[in-house]
Parts: C-alpha cells; sequence; structure tokens
C-alpha cells in the first residue's frame, strides 16, 4: 500500500514534504481500508440477501443505538486525527524560520520573475541554495496566479493587491518544475519555470556572475538567450507562427497596422516601447495582454533583442 | 386508523381501499393534447418533464464538449484546438453541467415530478410559479447561449476576478444568464417548502415523510438562502465590468478574494443543492429494492438537514491557499470534516438498509450500488482536500478534478439516473430494457473509473487543473483518462437508445412495478393529470414493509373529497372497504 501511495507523489525534495507524505499515506490506507469494507459489504449483502421469492418477508430493524453511535464516533475521532494532523503540518508550512533566505517573486501573464537581493533578476527559473530554508514573497502585476512546486509540496497564490509568502528547504541540489495552478488565461499552461537547487557555494557565485555573464557575448546571440530567459517565445514565436502575440520573424521595419488604425514601422523605437510599454500601442488582431519589462531589461539587453530580431528577416 | 389524532384536534375521517388502476387510458400524458397545453401546462409532472428535457440536451451539449477536452488532452500541447479555445470549451462544459444540468436536475427534474405525488397532493403549492420556474430556466438558458456565440466565455465556471473584469468575451452576458437562472431554483425552492408544510395529504406527519422529501425540503432552504448571494456576486462582477465600481479590483482599492468569498458562500452549499435531492433518491431506491423498512429513518433525514446548515460554513475550503488567514483556514478545515461525519451515517445506514433485505438487483438498486461506491471513495478524497497541509499540494491539481467528479458525477449523476430509472415507469408508463440498462450502466461504471481514476494519481504528482498543455511525464495517463471518457460515451449512447426505445415501443409498465410501499407508486402509470382520483390518506410509515400493501392504498371513503368530479372512475377499484371511527 505504501508503494501505491509512492508512486502517486511525486519525489519529496524539501524539510516539510514527508509530513505531508505522512498524512496523505495515512488518509489513504485508512481509507482504502474503509472503503473495501463498505464494498464488501455491499456485495455480500446483494449475493446473501438476494430476493428468492416475491413473497420475502423482511425483519423490522429501524434503528439500533449502539451502532448507530460507533458509526458515528469512530469516524469523528479518525477525522478529528486527520484535522489535528493537517493543521499542525499547515501552522509548518506557514512559519518559515527567522533566517531564511528572501527572494521577492513577481507573477505576470504569462511569467515568473525573481528578483534577488544583489538586484539581479532571473525569468523562469528559480535559483535557491540547498539545506536552507527560503522565503519567497509574491505578488502580481496583473490577474491571480499561483506559486507551486509539486516536489517541494508548497502553493499559495499570488495576488495583485498584496503580499504573499511561502517558505521551503530544499534538500537535494537538483532541479524541480514550477506551476502556475491559478487559471490566468490562455497561456496559463506554459506558465512554467524550473527551480534550481544549487550548493552554498554555487548559488554564490551564481548570484555574483548572474548579471555579469552575458558581457563577453555576441549580442544576437546574447538577444536569442534573453528572449528564451524572459519567456518572450512563450508569446513571439521566431518562425512565424502565429501564437498570443505577433512573430519576430520579418517584424524589423515592417510596416504595422494598429488597433486604431495607425500604421507604424517597426523600427527600433518602436520596439523599445513594446518592451517598456507593451500596450501603449496594440496591433490589430490582439490583444492588450503583455506585461511590461520595465525595470527586468536594461537598456543594452534590449539593444541586444532589438539585434536578434534585425536576423529573423 | 383514524389519522390526525391528538387531544387537541380530533378528526375522525372515513377511509376506504382504492387500488390504483391498471394501463389507465387518460392520463396526465394525454390529458392535454397539443404543444400548446405543454408549454402552458401548469401541471408539476408536465413541467418535471420538460425539465428533463431541457436538462438532458444540457447534459449532451456539456457531454459532447467534456469529449472534445479529453480528446484534446490526448497529447501535450495543440492536438486540433488552439489554447483559447480550450479555455472557453472548459469553462462552458463546467458552466453548463453545473448550471443547467446538476442544479436542476435533482429538485427541478425528480423534485418537480415525484414531491406533489409522494405528498398525495394534486400539485404544487404555486402551479403557476412552477412554470414561471421553468421559463426563467430557458431565458437564463438563452442569455447564455447568446454569450457562447458573441464571444465565448473563457474565465472558467468560477468567474474569478480580476480576470472576469479584464478578459475579451461576453462575460457579461453569460453572469446574466446564471443570474436569471438563480431565480428559477430560487422558485423552486419555495414552491418545495411550501408545498410540503401545507399539502401533505392528511396522515403524513412529519415522521412518516419519505426521505426524499426531507431531502428536498433540506435542498430547498440552500436554494432560498443561497442563491441570491450568487445574484449578488454576479450583479456586483457585471457591474464591476461595466462601470469599474472597483469591489473587486485592486487597482481601484478592490479585493480578489472577496470576490471568491462571496463566489463560494453560494457555491459551496450549491454542491449540496446538487447531491442532496441524490441522497433523497437513494434511500427511496434501497428500501424499495431491499424491500425492507429503512435503517435510521431519523438519522437520515436530519443529517441532511445537518449537511444543508453545515454546508453553509464551510465555503472556505476552496480558499485554502487564496491568501485568507491562517485561523480562517483553520476554522473552515475543522467544519469541512464536521459536514462529513452526517454523510457518512447515511451511507452506513443505508448499507444496514440492505442487511436482512430481500435485495433485487434491479437496474435502479444497481445505480444505487454503484453510487455507494463512487460517493464514498469522493468523500474520502474529500478528507483528504480537507486536510491542510495535504491540501495544500493538492489545491488546483487534477486531485481535485478527479474528487469532485467522483462527487457529482459517481455521486449525484448516478443518483439521478438511480431516480430516473425508479420513477420511469411512473414518468411514462413504459418499462426500459432491464439487459441494456445493465450493459449501459456496467460500461458507465467501467469508463466512469478508467476517466477519473487515473486523474487522482496525476493530481497528487502535480498536474495543475485547467491546463491546455503539460509535461509529457502526464501523457499516458491522460490518454488512459481520454479512452474512458470515450467509453462512457458509448454507455450513454446505449442509454438514450434503450429509453428511446422504451418510450415507443416499452412494455406497458403497472401501477407499482418494483412493490414499492411509498405513496407514489399507489395511483396508476402514468398517473391521472391531479395525481389520484381520490384523497390519499396514509397511516404507515412510507417505508412499512412489514406492513400489507393494503394498507398504503387508502383515501377518502366519501364522494365529496374534493377529487368529486372524477369519482366517476374510481368506483371499480374498491374491494376492501374500510370504515374507522
Amino acid at each position: 500500500m505504501n508503494r501505491l501511495t509512492e508512486f502517486m507523489l511525486p519525489p519529496a525534495k524539501s524539510t516539510t514534504a514527508e509530513a505531508t507524505d505522512a498524512l496523505f499515506h495515512f488518509i489513504n490506507v485508512t481509507s482504502i481500508i474503509l472503503l473495501l469494507g463498505i464494498t464488501v459489504a455491499i456485495i455480500y449483502f446483494s449475493w446473501k440477501y438476494r430476493r428468492r421469492s416475491d413473497d420475502d418477508v423482511t425483519p423490522v430493524i429501524a434503528h439500533n443505538s449502539k451502532l448507530e453511535i460507533t458509526w458515528s464516533v469512530i469516524p469523528l475521532i479518525l477525522v478529528m486525527i486527520v484535522f489535528g494532523w493537517g493543521f499542525t503540518g499547515y501552522i509548518n508550512l506557514i512559519t518559515p524560520p527567522d533566517d531564511a533566505y528572501e527572494i521577492r517573486v513577481v507573477g505576470k501573464s504569462w511569467l515568473w520573475e525573481f528578483h534577488y537581493e544583489t538586484g539581479h533578476v532571473s525569468v523562469n527559473e528559480l535559483h535557491v541554495p540547498v539545506n536552507r530554508p527560503v522565503k519567497l514573497i509574491m505578488s502580481s502585476d496583473d490577474v491571480l496566479h499561483s506559486f507551486y512546486i509539486p516536489d517541494y509540496r508548497v502553493k499559495m497564490d499570488v495576488l495583485p493587491n498584496r503580499y504573499t509568502s511561502l517558505w521551503f528547504e530544499a534538500t537535494e541540489i537538483s532541479e524541480s518544475v514550477i506551476y502556475c495552478t491559478e487559471y490566468c488565461g490562455t497561456a496559463h499552461s506554459n506558465m512554467l519555470a524550473t527551480a534550481h537547487v544549487h550548493s552554498q557555494e554555487d548559488f554564490e557565485t551564481w548570484l555574483e556572475t548572474a548579471g555579469s555573464a552575458d558581457d563577453d557575448m555576441d549580442p544576437v546571440e546574447l538577444g536569442e538567450q534573453l528572449v528564451t530567459r524572459n519567456a518572450c517565445n512563450t508569446c513571439h514565436s521566431a518562425d512565424g507562427t502565429r501564437l498570443i502575440g505577433p512573430t519576430f520573424q520579418g517584424l524589423w521595419m515592417a510596416e504595422r497596422t494598429m488597433q486604431d488604425g495607425e500604421v507604424v514601422v517597426a523600427d527600433a523605437n518602436y520596439i523599445r516601447e513594446s518592451i517598456l510599454e507593451p500596450n501603449a500601442r496594440i496591433n490589430e488582431g490582439y490583444d492588450p495582454v503583455m506585461p511590461s519589462y520595465a525595470g527586468s531589461l536594461d537598456d543594452r539587453q534590449i539593444d541586444a533583442i532589438i539585434e536578434y530580431i534585425k536576423t529573423l528577416q | 386508523m383514524a389519522t390526525n389524532d391528538s387531544t387537541t384536534n380530533v378528526k375522525r375521517l372515513q377511509v376506504r381501499r382504492f387500488k390504483p388502476e391498471e394501463n389507465p387510458e387518460t392520463h396526465y400524458l394525454n390529458q392535454e393534447k397539443g404543444l400548446w397545453a405543454w408549454l402552458t401546462t401548469v401541471d408539476h409532472k408536465k413541467i418535471g418533464l420538460m425539465y428533463l428535457g431541457a436538462i438532458a440536451f444540457f447534459f449532451f451539449v456539456g457531454g459532447v464538449l467534456a469529449l472534445l477536452l479529453r480528446t484534446e488532452l490526448l497529447t501535450p500541447a495543440r492536438s486540433f484546438m488552439d489554447a483559447d479555445v480550450y479555455n472557453q470549451v472548459f469553462t462552458l462544459h463546467g458552466a453548463i453541467m453545473i448550471f443547467f444540468f446538476l442544479i436542476p436536475a435533482g429538485p427541478a427534474v425528480l423534485g418537480n415530478f415525484i414531491l406533489p405525488l409522494q405528498l398525495g397532493a394534486k400539485d404544487v403549492a404555486f402551479p403557476r410559479l412552477n412554470l414561471a420556474s421553468f421559463y426563467i430556466y430557458v431565458i437564463g438558458a438563452l442569455f447564455t447561449l447568446f454569450a457562447i456565440f458573441t464571444g465565448g466565455v473563457d474565465t472558467g465556471w468560477t468567474f474569478y476576478t480580476p480576470y472576469s473584469a479584464t478578459t475579451g468575451g461576453n462575460v457579461m452576458a453569460m453572469t446574466f444568464g446564471v443570474f436569471i437562472l438563480g431565480f428559477s431554483s430560487i422558485l423552486t425552492g419555495m414552491n418545495f417548502i411550501v408545498t410540503i408544510h401545507k399539502m401533505r395529504a392528511p396522515g403524513i406527519t412529519w415522521n412518516k415523510l419519505p426521505l426524499n422529501m426531507w431531502a428536498l425540503y433540506a435542498t430547498s432552504i440552500i436554494q432560498i438562502l443561497a442563491t441570491p448571494v450568487l445574484a449578488i456576486t454576479l450583479l456586483l462582477l457585471t457591474m464591476e465590468r461595466a462601470l469599474g465600481i472597483g469591489i473587486f479590483d485592486p487597482a481601484l482599492g478592490g479585493d480578489p478574494v472577496l470576490y471568491q468569498h462571496f463566489f463560494w458562500f453560494y457555491s459551496h452549499p450549491a454542491v449540496y443543492i446538487m447531491i442532496v435531492p441524490g441522497f433523497g433518491v437513494i434511500s427511496e431506491v434501497i428500501s424499495t429494492f431491499s424491500r425492507k423498512i429503512i435503517f435510521g429513518y431519523w438519522a437520515i433525514a436530519l443529517s441532511s438537514l445537518a449537511i444543508a446548515f453545515i454546508g453553509f460554513l464551510v465555503w472556505g475550503h476552496h480558499m485554502f491557499t487564496a491568501g485568507q488567514s491562517s485561523l480562517a483556514n483553520m476554522v473552515f478545515s475543522f467544519l469541512t470534516f464536521l459536514v462529513g461525519i452526517p454523510t457518512g451515517i447515511k451511507i452506513f445506514n443505508w448499507l444496514a438498509t440492505m442487511y436482512k433485505g430481500s435485495i433485487d438487483m434491479k437496474t435502479p438498486m444497481l445505480y444505487a450500488m454503484v453510487f455507494l461506491f463512487l460517493f464514498t471513495l469522493g468523500g474520502f478524497t474529500g478528507i483528504m482536500l480537507g486536510a491542510l497541509s495535504v491540501d495544500i499540494h493538492l489545491h488546483d491539481t487534477y486531485y481535485v478534478v478527479a474528487h469532485f467528479h467522483y462527487v457529482m458525477m459517481g455521486g449525484m449523476v448516478m443518483a439521478f439516473l438511480a431516480g430516473l430509472h425508479y420513477w420511469w415507469p411512473k414518468m411514462f408508463g413504459k418499462m426500459y430494457s432491464e439487459f441494456w440498462a445493465k450493459i449501459s450502466l456496467g460500461l458507465l461504471f467501467i469508463g466512469f473509473n478508467m476517466t477519473f481514476l487515473p486523474q487522482f494519481v496525476m493530481g497528487a504528482q502535480g498536474m495543475p487543473r485547467r491546463y491546455f498543455n503539460y509535461i509529457d511525464q502526464f501523457q499516458s495517463f491522460h490518454q488512459f483518462s481520454t479512452i474512458g471518457a470515450y467509453v462512457m460515451g458509448v454507455a450513454f449512447v446505449i442509454m438514450a437508445g434503450y429509453m428511446l426505445h422504451s418510450l415507443l415501443k416499452g412494455k406497458p409498465a403497472s401501477a407499482n412495478p418494483w412493490g414499492s410501499r411509498a405513496l407514489e407508486w399507489q395511483t396508476s402509470s402514468p398517473p391521472d393529470l391531479h395525481n389520484f382520483h381520490h384523497t390519499p390518506v396514509v397511516i404507515n410509515g412510507p417505508y412499512d414493509y412489514h406492513k400489507p400493501m393494503s394498507e398504503f392504498q387508502l383515501g377518502i371513503a366519501t364522494s365529496h373529497n374534493g377529487h368529486g368530479h372524477h369519482d366517476h372512475k374510481t368506483v371499480n377499484v374498491s374491494k376492501t372497504e374500510k370504515e374507522q371511527a
């Protein structure tokens, strides 16, 4: 039976996961025993007491206080155990240790931004140190999202009007998938990210070099990387496919018709404005759904993206 | 055997036996003729059948949408529809199944048809209001169809803000449709409460009320008290979208979590509007086909009321990760477990009713057994979701999807089908093929478990719900689930087939084909337009199988009994005339 519940759960990679799993196992095992009992009783009764003739006489058994008290009190005790167990586990889940390392999380349709103490921002990649409590302070720039890492058994909604938080302590150096679990529109199911767990040293090295690693890169190559890293490609293809936003292919210096009928040439200023103030002008036939990248992309990075778009003719 | 005996108010009635007429020439289906007579009828039975037609249509539409969804999910990313279409389809599947099928299925279809019959009344208390509620339902449905064809809706059936206040499509027509629909539900609930209070036949005291009536009574209370909150919520949402009043919009100082509180304050009790009438049906079916007195009458009756009451206080368990306070989470989790107890008690009472019964494994009874199994499984997984720490992991995953399909489809749809097969002979005076009904039920059971069991595993492994795209590791589960959905589709096609056959060429049904003691079976199949040719008098409980059938067929003996104009038809059926002083 343990194997069954292990089959049901993803690997447990946080300090709190095991406690949650234990309760999951307990409820499963108890439920399966009770369900089996009830099912066997249904099948046994319907065979043993099957109708033998139309004149069957049945006994008058209208109630039985002892039996009724038993089957009310035992389930009550069981659910109170489950309640207490679940509540204690929950208290641990919402009480981060004081020394937790804080990372700021911003949910936007449809990407995750992670802001670190150094000012560095990573998109759709959460980097954390192993064996150290991490507290995420989260908010949304638009609609509701929900931040979920199955391997850590943690989830919390991300709201536009307030900060919510969750914490975890990763126990192994590995990668885990992050989902958005509050429906947020067209690309809801593509709003994925990855949690990268590093050793403390590697994490510090990553934090120091994260912003500067791009320095030596060729602008076009850098632009291509930025497009992936910032999840631009969730909505904008490079091969002409129509996704949620217009494709980048053939965009450079093309004449674009806006919703209000205005025709704009897609030059560097237009692309820059589209990145920083995406809803200032909307292409005909598209929805104003893109979040602003002001603050997460600097001028040099925008240059690189423009250089990359130029190559997509 | 006088009824209404009490020290203060002694009323003596002369009663005699009225054996129900077999295969009557005139009955409610042919006493009024023509389409216009149907459309303007105030007969509760015909209104019930019109509702049945309407919800069958919506069940078909919702079912086809479900098959489209499952087909799309055969592969990750795009199989044949775009993400936007997928989002509209799952929204419609949910909204149609809940607002247009599940909520009216219990009270408006089975309740409408059976409630006055079980009470020995001619009709509900306000027949015209009853007809009005049907047309309000139709108008609400038209608004929803209008919304579908003018841009669609992609918010999910929950209409969560701020997404629903900002997305494109015709959210306003849809919410307005659901808003209108609510009034239909309220009117039905009010009608039922008044009817149960004021129109019970002589002798039906509160402790002789069929459990189906207790269940509908509890349901009606929820309908009246909860539905107005949905109306207010949807109105606020419409104002939010149209006028930007800022109740829910954070940019204007509103709070999206408030919307969730409002929404679930209705929508959790609504779960009980859907399932409690099912409990009523199961009580009737299990007692009838076990030919045995129900075990724990009061436990079952009061647990329905307890569920109705506690059901109002657990809405917050939909919001454990939404950002409400941890104190609120604790209280809602605690109350959620409490609501599980009366539900468990019912399961045990039904089982105990089968003990030492004379069990006839006819289709309705098989449906009731399938209900017991699937609903219990749904209940246990509900306990799992009520546990705070585990819910943090499982919330908004396929585990929740599987759970509520086990409760709603495995529970309510099975109970509804149990009731439909049980009362079918009464509704149409025809029998259906037991053989094909059992084949269909077998396929339905297999298909249902194939569809939703893998979803528990997927969900626990982390697959979020409402996902158009998914990561490869889930593909085999999704494919298995889709095949299960096709099997269910086949089962429903077979069901439509044998039901249609029954209507056209079915063998005539006797007045009481199951040998039930319940009052609705003590009149002809199909019943007269006014249900009974006499005023029924009840002296036994509805499940007193140890007493002879003749004691369940009594009516007021005098000719001026309120049904005088039909008297000429009843003369030939009196055999054991009884007179009591």
